[in-house]
């Protein structure tokens, strides 16, 4: 499967108070937290951002709280995948669980700029920059499965809610 | 030879684990909050699930909007109270009891040697009980709240050595600060960090859980200290009590050398000693939360503040019901009113930037918490600067940070 998309791009540490900030949080509307994903770093971001972007980050993306609406928002603003340095862990945890697409892609903060558009081939294990071809470890079995069924819910009901 | 967490892990899975190794693990005791719960339960509808694994080990607790602060955050909550009656939830704590991580140590709910899981990234503040705590999301709640279990790779252990005797005038707190230093926003990323040494060993249990709630800012999956005597006596309760005999690497400090630390904005690891930044004025001044408000902050506060007024906004908050009415019974709690305090509601507070102290464009916060990133606490321009009881306290009276050892007699 190829991945194909425009590029935005974030710095290192980029933590789940800039991605969501902690008062759109307590909403009875999920559809609030799309509308102000990244406000902590660019408040224009969700009118500029389109279905099928892709975001580049630097080291450590996602730490911080728990809050799983950080990656609800990013999905819900429709964007198809997020490639970085290294991933926080109960981020990479949660974009996993909601069939996010995360990739661990050491190099790839360097070798983009905003506006690139680079492809991910996750058959190859590659993605594929202006500066050239990086490569990336694929995922272990276990998280494999889970996206690949679309998330944690969808695999609790076609593997664990049967028996 | 094996990691404490290693074997904690391999002893509930009934064979030998190593670092690196993917499980799935039972857990043992799983609470979630009223900030995480709505999506949980929404999770939960998803999955069709009706009803949970065991009602005896899960504890929900209201903290994050306590009480809450408008009418969505209030019907976000009562679908969580909801939940709890009709999955006949007993450990349930409604607002006002405390923060999470407070109220599950204190009413005896773990034990050393239990897998524990909290929808909230803090909860690794536990792992200052010898438990193996992990902080999760909601829908890895929900799916341990079907089945009871989860899935883990089996994280390497860096062991952190703190020997010798802290200054007076310099807590805990000023201690992790200086760690996050030295290992940064990620390099523990995956890993447990493990405190040990003679440093931790004196420590009081309040003590320990700043040193292990900070695990988190520094990426750790968890924290962990051995436990002893205290920590028995302090949960009312034993457990099974596991020790490292190897550690992926060790960090040593010689506690003895620390100054009072501050970790400046909008980074953790961004630490500098308090001497170097004092003079900078602040707008207000937070202590509490669940990295430092407990009694013992409180009291080395208070001691502080003492017949003395604070010149800024001083928003005092207990980290749970039982620690505010030990404030009340021995008069600290006046201290803190005749100082300018005000008192806020047993929970998160102002800390993640919703309520009860929320910061205004270009306001600076000193504040005794967790978290400084942009915008943590309020407006998008308002500053946090991060530090100990003492050092808050200190700023608190001159309206600017300020070493507290000047008012330590």
């Amino acid at each position: 499967m190829i991945i194909k998309g425009r590029v935005w791009k974030f710095g290192n540490d980029v933590n789940t108070d800039v991605i969501i900030p902690a008062k759109y949080l307590r909403s009875v509307d999920k559809s609030v937290w799309p509308k102000h994903v990244m406000e902590g770093l660019d408040p224009t971001f969700s009118s500029k951002v389109k279905p099928g972007d892709i975001i580049v980050a630097g080291k450590n993306f996602g730490c911080g709280s728990s809050r799983e609406q950080a990656v609800l928002a990013i999905k819900w603003a429709g964007i198809a995948a997020v490639v970085a340095e290294s991933f926080a862990r109960i981020f990479f945890r949660n974009g996993i669980n909601n069939g996010l697409l995360l990739i661990e892609c050491k190099g790839i903060y360097n070798s983009v700029d905003e506006g690139d558009i680079i492809e991910i081939d996750l058959d190859k294990g590659i993605v594929k920059t202006k500066k050239g071809d990086l490569s990336f470890k694929p995922l272990p079995p276990i998280l494999q499965e889970i996206l690949n069924s679309g998330g944690l819910v969808e695999y609790y009901k076609k593997k664990v809610k049967r028996y | 030879m094996s990691t404490a967490i290693e074997k904690i892990l391999s002893h509930s899975i009934g064979k030998n684990v190593s670092a690196g190794d993917f499980v799935e693990v039972n857990i043992d005791f799983a609470y979630f909050h009223d900030g995480t719960g709505p999506l949980i339960i929404d999770v939960l509808k998803e999955m069709e699930v009706n009803n949970i694994f065991d009602k005896n080990k899960v504890a929900v607790i209201f903290d994050h909007s306590a009480p809450p602060y408008n009418d969505q955050s209030a019907t976000l909550q009562s679908k969580v109270r909801k939940f709890v009656i009709e999955q006949n939830i007993e450990k349930f704590h409604d607002i006002g009891e405390g923060i999470c991580h407070q109220v599950v140590p204190e009413k005896g709910y773990i034990a050393p040697g239990m897998i524990v899981a909290g929808a909230d990234s803090h909860t690794c503040t536990l792992g200052a009980f010898g438990a193996m705590a992990i902080g999760m999301g909601a829908t890895d709640m929900a799916y341990i709240l079907a089945t009871g279990k989860t899935w883990l790779k089996v994280p390497e252990t860096i062991g952190v050595e703190c020997n010798g005797k802290l200054k007076e005038g310099v807590t805990s707190k000023d201690l992790i600060l200086e760690i996050a230093k030295m290992i940064g926003t990620d390099g523990a990323n995956y890993k447990v960090l493990e405190f040990f040494g003679d440093t931790i060993k004196n420590m009081s249990i309040s003590s320990r859980m700043t040193m292990t709630n900070m695990a988190i800012e520094m990426g750790a999956k968890t924290a962990f200290i051995e436990p002893d005597e205290k920590t028995i006596e302090f949960l009312g309760r034993n457990g099974k009590k596991f020790k490292s005999d190897r550690f992926s690497e060790i960090i040593s400090i010689d506690s003895s050398l620390i100054d009072p630390k501050i970790a400046c904005p909008d980074n953790i690891s961004n630490v500098k000693s308090v001497s170097e930044v004092e003079g900078i004025e602040v707008d207000q001044v937070f202590i509490g939360s669940c990295t430092n408000g407990r009694y013992e902050d409180i009291y080395e506060a208070a001691r502080i503040l003492k017949g003395k007024k604070a010149r800024v906004k001083l928003i005092v908050i207990p980290a749970s019901k039982s620690i505010l009415m030990r404030i009340i019974k021995d008069g600290i709690i006046s201290i803190l009113l005749e100082a300018g305090a005000v008192i806020g509601v047993p929970g998160c507070g102002p800390c993640l930037g919703v309520h009860m102290g929320v910061l205004g464009e270009n306001e600076i916060c000193i504040s005794t918490s967790n978290r400084n990133f942009i915008g943590r606490m309020g407006a998008k321009t308002s500053k946090v600067y991060l530090a100990s009881p003492l050092t808050a306290a200190a700023s608190a009276i001159e309206g600017k940070i300020t070493d507290p050892r000047k008012y330590i007699k």
